[in-house]
Formats: structure tokens, sequence, C-alpha cells
């Protein structure tokens, strides 16, 4: 037998972004004992690193405003492969939790006449993202972890989660470690909350921390659940590229919200070409109005910058491949120009993105108040992720088991807007806290399996008992994040999405033989080890969703299936492990919208 | 400049010493790249903390040539001098494994304090109107990403070792954010006098001088705690300090 500690809660929260936070302050605001796991120290998940700002339809900028059109442009974004429930959730109930944040102490960015101001940001029609300066995620973070630690909550901080565990098809718990010690943990809970995150890091180019690892996709999708969309990768357009060690770390798009442009190296703006179809009408198609846009001329339409993130970094792309690109393969983003209409512009620009003056001054040696910077695009976010019941947040086929924020799948479609992750992560973290909560109460009754327990310890340990091999853990995670972003990123195809699926087999085949070096104090080598089996897991999923959408949607591009078929519109691709431990992929058509919604498409257009 | 030495200290609460790694560098690498490096190719159990690589979360605190320092915003290039590179964990706090340390303690002292404690709301929506000069003040404060750099330099805490007393420079920057918030009616007062220790500060500013996010710890902070604290009963250092530094004026 191994030795654990045992801990036992009714809510078990696993995650402490924006999501999880939101989620554990509500189960305890219903009254029950709640656990919140997460892998690095309190208030420096990634949801710290967000910066354009969270988009809540207030109206406070634009009254014009209002749910429906945030409802609309969610949906349009997302190319209707959204949930169209979660959309409607989301977009309705999204003001109501930016607000209850400055109860809790955050204090936005105002407006001249005292309320929460409101940003530009793509795929929005109005300003609609509430933010401070360029650090709105530590705004959100902080405060919810400042509200968050005096509700009662326990707090387990550097602890990872490896396995959960059932009874029978419920979710009952987790099993873990701690990262101090290596110490081993049982959480046995009454109801599960995963709100885990990303997994940009199965990519080599990425604005994610080395905890997006994708291990709430995985770990639901080996306890039963089903993944969705899971082809929906987001490339951000703007990452930096230069010098290398920076290569990946995002520029917000609130600097284009602010009025950056795009050029290639002959100084064009080429946003102003090939603008999509279902964009036309909504943008301008002359420099001048853009600017107008974004200095808040309501009879302007946006500039062709501003157009949704899976648009724009295929534009820099297609620069770079014909040979207009910045020296290190991008674009250049400037944001200096605009001292052609603003006096102070040196001080305007210092004052509305602070640490992306900071950033580039920092770490690339550039004033982004002088000259331009270079860019280019970089793994972001998962549109794709857990099934999930819209109101409740319940996957679909785990009962106990709920999922919020990126890991969770549907509210995004085929393509995020920048600034619906952190509304999503309020709106969706709050239900599934709510609902865990009814959960945990309606169902006191499970129990926990020893030999579940046991197995997961041995699978944990296996690394490090090999101790040092030929396989470096380090090496191999290298190895499939060159893969990736090689035949699985922005630009797809038949033949290299095979090749991949054939890559994650030949590297999960190794896994079998990593080993790590050292003792169980907070080992890497060993951390990195554990974390293979999910970035392969999701790897997998994206590689194999992929291949089977044939057609060219939103954030997936595929070099055979240039176009958007409408045969492609009427379902989702979910994922689900098989009875012999094979991935199975399959369609499922969405379900009918209602007809209140549909009359809202067709009037906001 | 295409490698360099570095010295990074191993050990854990029994002990250690530094080791010696050749790495071999890349342009524009950052100290904490150096140490991935390290890590990936020569030692994948050195311990260290780090979330974004851009200076936003405040992880990967640690000292570079003695200096205290992100080591992700720190540039190979800027610390490299004719002998190796050194890199240890920050010293105030008691040190876990490698550059990895014990900061449980900030978290504790951080709960001690009241949060923010609104008022009534102005508007049926539950919002409230602040303008923006009356949020600019606590959002300086609110810049904060927790490296705990400031702690770990304040003479009372690294040399004196008052954590039971002494809240430390974060903590008054956590405290001068609520009390200057425009909705909250909470008051530290006598919790920053009798439990938070502001009177040991005796206002070196070295903490102002470390913080990455460039908050004007003493000046807009501390002082100002003081002197609000000082309205209630005598504190002479602050009283000194009204007199020297002028103060900025607290309402
Ligand atoms: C640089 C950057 C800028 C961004 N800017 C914006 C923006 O302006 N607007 C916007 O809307 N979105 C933005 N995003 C996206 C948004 O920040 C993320 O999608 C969002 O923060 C994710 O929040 P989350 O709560 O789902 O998870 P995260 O904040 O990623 O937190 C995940 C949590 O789960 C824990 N965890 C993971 N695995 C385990 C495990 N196995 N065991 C235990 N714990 C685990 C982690 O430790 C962490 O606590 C940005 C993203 C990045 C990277
Ligand atoms: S100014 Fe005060 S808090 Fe800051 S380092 Fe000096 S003594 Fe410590
Ligand atoms: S005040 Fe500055 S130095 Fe201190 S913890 Fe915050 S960011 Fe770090
Ligand atoms: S890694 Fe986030 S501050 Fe250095």
């Amino acid at each position: 037998m191994s030795a654990y500690q045992e801990f036992e809660h009714d809510v078990l929260v696993i995650g402490a972004g924006g999501a999880g936070l939101r989620a554990a302050i509500e189960a305890a605001a219903a009254g029950v004992n709640v656990g919140l796991v997460c892998k690095s120290l309190l208030g420096k998940a990634h949801t710290v690193m967000a910066e354009g700002g969270m988009a809540a339809s207030m109206g406070n900028v634009d009254e014009r405003d209002g749910w429906k059109t945030h409802f609309a442009d969610t949906m349009r974004g997302g190319q209707y492969l959204n949930s169209w429930r979660m959309a409607e959730l989301h977009a309705k109930e999204s003001p109501e939790r930016a607000r209850e944040l400055e109860k809790w102490g955050a204090l936005f960015d105002r407006t001249p006449d005292g309320k929460i101001l409101q940003r530009n940001f793509g795929g929005h029609k109005y300003p609609r993202l509430a933010h401070v300066g360029d650090r709105t995620g530590l705004e959100m973070i902080r405060t919810l972890q400042d509200h968050g630690i005096h509700q009662g909550i326990d707090v387990h901080m550097e602890v990872t989660v490896t396995r959960l565990l059932k009874d029978g098809e419920r979710c009952v718990g987790a099993f873990g470690y701690d990262r101090e010690q290596g110490r081993f943990r049982i959480f046995k809970a009454k109801a599960v909350v995963l709100a885990t995150g990303g997994l940009g890091r199965a990519y080599l180019v990425t604005s994610n921390s080395w905890e997006g690892t994708g291990d709430g996709h995985s770990l639901a999708y080996h306890a039963g659940a089903e993944m969705r969309d899971m082809e929906f990768i987001q490339f951000h357009p703007t990452g930096m590229i230069w010098p290398p060690s920076v290569r990946g770390i995002l520029v917000t798009e609130g600097v284009r919200g602010e009025g950056g442009i795009l050029r290639n190296s002959k100084g064009e703006r080429f946003m102003f070409e090939d603008i999509p179809p279902l964009y036309i009408d909504q943008t301008a198609d002359n420099p001048e109005e853009g600017w107008r846009y974004v200095t808040g001329d309501r009879d302007a339409r946006r500039p062709p910058e501003l157009l949704t993130r899976d648009h724009v970094a295929r534009k820099i792309v297609k620069e770079v491949q014909e040979g207009r690109g910045s020296p290190h393969g991008g674009a250049f983003l400037d944001i200096s120009w605009i001292k052609e209409h603003i006096k102070d512009s040196e001080g305007h620009i210092k004052k509305k993105l602070p640490s992306m003056y900071h950033q580039f001054k920092e770490l690339a040696g550039i004033d982004i108040t002088k000259e331009p910077m270079e860019v280019g695009p970089t793994t972001h976010y998962a549109m794709g992720g857990v099934a999930v019941d819209a109101d409740t947040q319940m996957t679909t086929t785990v009962p106990g088991l709920f999922a919020a924020g990126e890991v969770g799948g549907g509210l995004h479609g085929a393509n995020r807007l920048g600034g619906n992750s952190l509304s999503d992560l309020v709106v969706f973290g709050q239900r599934a806290g709510e609902y865990a909560a009814k959960f945990a109460k309606d169902n006191p009754n499970y129990t926990v399996s020893e030999a579940e327990i046991e197995e997961a310890a041995t699978e944990a340990l296996a690394p490090l008992e090999r101790g040092v091999t030929s396989v470096n853990p380090f090496q191999l995670q290298f190895e499939l994040q060159t893969m990736m972003q090689n035949k699985v990123g922005i630009a797809r195809e038949e033949e290299g999405l095979s090749e991949a699926l054939g890559s994650i087999g030949e590297i999960a085949g190794q896994l079998a033989d990593v080993g790590a070096g050292g003792n169980r104090w907070y080992n890497p080598g060993w951390h990195t080890a554990l974390d293979l089996k999910h970035l392969l897991t999701v790897s997998e999923a994206i590689a194999l969703s992929a291949r089977e959408r044939k057609e060219s949607r939103g954030a997936h591009s595929r070099l055979d299936h240039l176009d958007k078929d409408k045969a492609w519109s009427t379902f989702n691709h979910v994922v689900r492990k098989g009875p012999d431990g094979e991935m199975i992929i399959e369609r499922r058509d969405i379900p009918p919208i209602r007809q209140e919604l549909q009359d809202i498409l067709e009037e906001e257009g | 400049m295409k490698s360099a030495t570095f010295k990074v200290w191993r050990g854990d609460q029994e002990g250690g010493d530094f080791e010696t790694y050749d790495v071999d560098l890349e342009p524009g690498y950052v100290v904490l790249d150096a140490i991935h490096k390290i890590q990936a190719e020569q030692a994948t159990d050195l311990a260290c903390r780090w979330n974004c690589k851009a200076g936003k979360c405040g992880s990967c605190s640690a000292e570079v040539n003695g200096s205290p320092r992100l080591m992700c915003m720190t540039r190979v290039e800027d610390v490299a001098g004719d002998g190796p590179i050194t890199v240890e964990p920050m010293r105030a706090f008691p040190v876990l494994k490698d550059l990895v340390t014990d900061v449980s303690w900030n978290y504790e002292v951080k709960a001690s304090i009241q949060p923010v404690t609104p008022r009534e709301p102005d508007f049926e929506d539950g919002s409230w109107e602040m303008q923006q000069y009356d949020v600019e003040r606590p959002q300086e404060f609110r810049k904060c990403i927790e490296c705990f750099l400031c702690q770990n330099v304040c003479h009372v805490l690294r040399d004196h070792q008052m954590h039971a007393e002494f809240a430390g420079p974060r903590h008054f920057v956590f405290a001068a954010q609520a009390e200057m918030n425009p909705i909250d009616v909470g008051d530290r007062v006598a919790q920053l006098r009798d439990d938070l220790g502001i009177g040991y500060c005796n206002i070196t500013k070295c903490c102002t001088n470390v913080c990455p996010e460039g908050i004007t710890i003493t000046d807009n902070a501390i002082i100002p705690l003081k002197e609000r604290v000082v309205d209630r009963s005598y504190d002479p250092i602050a009283k000194i300090a009204r007199s020297v530094f002028g103060g900025a004026d607290d309402d």
C-alpha cells in the first residue's frame, strides 16, 4: 500500500483560475464544504496573464449594445457551431458577473460618467470589454482570490491531480500528488468541478504556461466524458516572434483595439484585402474610417485589423508565405503611428498598454511608442473541451463531474472572440459551482475504490522508479510539440494529420520508458513525465478531429479543403474513449435553435 | 555572447551548495531560459517556479548575482560580467528545494487583513459611480503580482525575522488598495498598528527599489497608511517621514 493523505469535501474544484475560483466561491455560498486544488501557487493560474478585457454588454460606452448583440456576435464568431444555449446564457449573465467583481474589490477603468469603461475588440460590434489597462486577468484573479480566501474554502496549492476516481459511472474524487514533497493525496468528493484551463503546451509556439497541458480534458476523457470541437485551436495572430526566447508570448489584441495597425514588409496595410463575406458590411473600407471607429465614432465601421482572430492569423501567414513578411517571419504591428492623430501619443500608449510597453522594452529592446513590433501567430486557446450540459455544466456522460472555463467546450464554436473567455470563466464558473453544490447535497452517498487508488499510485510513481533512462521527459515533450506545430498547426492537410496520428502513437509507445532522476521532492522532470499522458491524449483528439473535418471553418484551416462547406455546419465532432481504450470520433447533430434566438440572429445580421 | 556559466544553488532544508552549469545561449535569453535549458538537458530535477514568462505572475523570483529579480525579466546579457552568473533562492523565506522557497506565510498574513468592504451600491443594478481619478491610486497597488521580492529585501523580515510582528511591504500595499478603494467602508487602522506592525517600517525604501511593477510602495502606500495611523496615535517615524518626504496627501 502506498502512503497517502486523505481529504474529504462535498465539492472538489480542480483548478484555481477564474473559473475554478468562481465555482468554489459559489459552492461555498451554497453552504457545502469546498476544496480547491491547483498546480501552482494561488493567484498564478493562466487567468493572471489575460490582458485585454472581459466581454459584457453593459452598454456603458455605447448604449445600443445589449445581450442580443453579444449573443449574435459570439455565434457569428463561432461560425454557428457554438452551443447556442451557452452563448445565450453567457451574453445574458456576463454583465451581472462583471459588476459583482466590483463588489469584491475589482477596480475597472472608468467612463467619464463614472461607470465601467469598455473597449473595442475583434468581432464585437460595440465597445464591450471591461478592462484595467492591459492587465485585466490580474484584476480578475486577484479579486476572486482575495474574496475566495474568506469563504471558508480549503485551498490545496501546488497539488497536481493525475486521475479522477469513480464509483460506477459517477465521479467521486481525485488522486494527486503535492509538488513540494511528492506525497500522494486522495480527495473524496460528492461532486467534482474541472476548471483546469487549456492545452497550448501541445504546441511549440504558445502563449500558455507550463500548466496548459490539457490535464482536465484528458482526466475527463479517461473517466468517460466526451470532448467536443477539438479541431478548433485558436492561433492568436499576434504573438512575439523575436528574439527566440520570447517566441509565442502574447501581444494583446488591445493594441489593435487602441488603433494598432498591421503592415507587411512593403509597408502595406494588407488587412484591407480579402475581407470575409460574413463581415464585409461591418468593416471599414479605408484607414480614415477605421481610425474614427477606434476613437469612438459610432457611425464608423471597425478597421479590418479587428476582424476575428482566425482570419487575421491566416492573413499574416499568407503575407509571410508570399514573401512580404517581416525579417523574422511575421508582420509589423504598429501603434506608434497614432502620433499622426494624437498629441501625447507616447503617454497615451503607456497609459493604455503599460505591460505591452514594458514587455517589449525589457524583452525585445523595442520602444512601442516609437517603432513597430514584429508579430506572428501563437497557439493560444482551446475552443474545444469537455462536453457539458449548457445550464448546469455537468458533463454529458459522467454524473457528478462538471467542467467550466477553458476546459469546457461549447460556448465558442469554431472560433472564440477575444474577451469572451474571461466572461466565460465567471458565468459558467458560477453555474458549475451552484449545480455541483446541488448535486453534492442530492447525492450524499458514494464509495471510493481502494484498487483504483493503488493503480493511480503505481502509475504516478513509475517514471521515478525507472530513474534516468534514455527517454528524457523534456525531450519527449519537445518532440511532440514540434510535431504538433508542424503538422496540426494553423494550416493542415490530410496527409500531415495522418502522419501526426502515427507520431502520436509512436511517442505514446515511448511513454513506458520515460524516466526521471532525483527524488520525490519538487521534481520537474518527474512532473513533466506525468503530464505527457495528458498532452498525448489532447494531441490525438485535436489531430483526429482535424482530420475528420474536411472543410475550413473558423480556426480550422485545411489546405486540401480551402472552403467552408455548408454540409459541415449542422454537427459537432465528439471524441470519447472506446471499450478497448481507443479514441472514437462521432458526429453529434446541433440541436435546433429556439425560434426567438434564430430571430435575433437574423435581426442582428 | 554564445554561452555563459551559471552557478545555481542546489539543495534543500538541510543545506546545499552552488553547482556550475555551462549553457549555450540564444539571442534574447533571459535567466529563466537558461534555468529551463539546464533543466531539460543537464538536471531534470532542478526545481524552480514559473508561469507566464512575461513578468505578469510573480512566480519566478530569485536572487541573481545577489540581487532580487524576476528571472523571466532578467536578460542574461544584462547580468553577465567576468565571472559566472549566480542564481539562488530568495533568502528571506525558508528554502524548499533549489530555487523554490516556502512563501506560505505571505498567504496567511494576507488572509488576516480585512478585505474590501463595500458600501451600499449607488445604482439599482448593484454598481457604483467611481471616477477614474478615484480609482487611480488603488489601481497602482492592484498591479502587485505577489512576487514577494519586496518582502525578500525588507530588513525587518530578512535580517530581523520579525514575521510574527510585521506584515511586510506587500501587505501594506494590499491594505492600501483596500483602504483607498472608493467604495470601501472598512477600517484597517488599528490592525495596521497593532497586528501588522506598520510602525516597524523605517522607510528605507528598499522595497520600492525592487518592485518589478514599479509600485511606489513607500511613498504612495506606506506613508499615507502611517499617516492614518498617526492621526489616531503617535508614530515617531511617520512624523519624521511627513516632514522629510512631504508625504502624499491622503484622500
Ligand atoms: C497571455 C494571455 C492573454 C489572454 N488574454 C485574454 C483576454 O484579454 N480576455 C479573455 O477573455 N481571455 C484572455 N485569455 C484567455 C484566458 O486568459 C484563459 O482562457 C482563461 O484565463 C482560462 O481560465 P481558466 O479558469 O479556465 O483556467 P486557468 O486560469 O488556466 O487555470 C487553470 C487552473 O487549473 C489548475 N490545474 C490544471 N491542471 C491541473 C491538475 N492536473 N491538477 C490540479 N490543478 C490543475 C492550474 O493550476 C490552474 O490553477 C488570455 C490568455 C493568455 C494566455
Ligand atoms: S521601506 Fe519599510 S517596508 Fe520597505 S523595505 Fe524599508 S522598512 Fe521594509
Ligand atoms: S509590491 Fe511589488 S515587489 Fe512587492 S510583491 Fe507586489 S509586485 Fe512584488
Ligand atoms: S514567470 Fe511570471 S513573472 Fe516570471
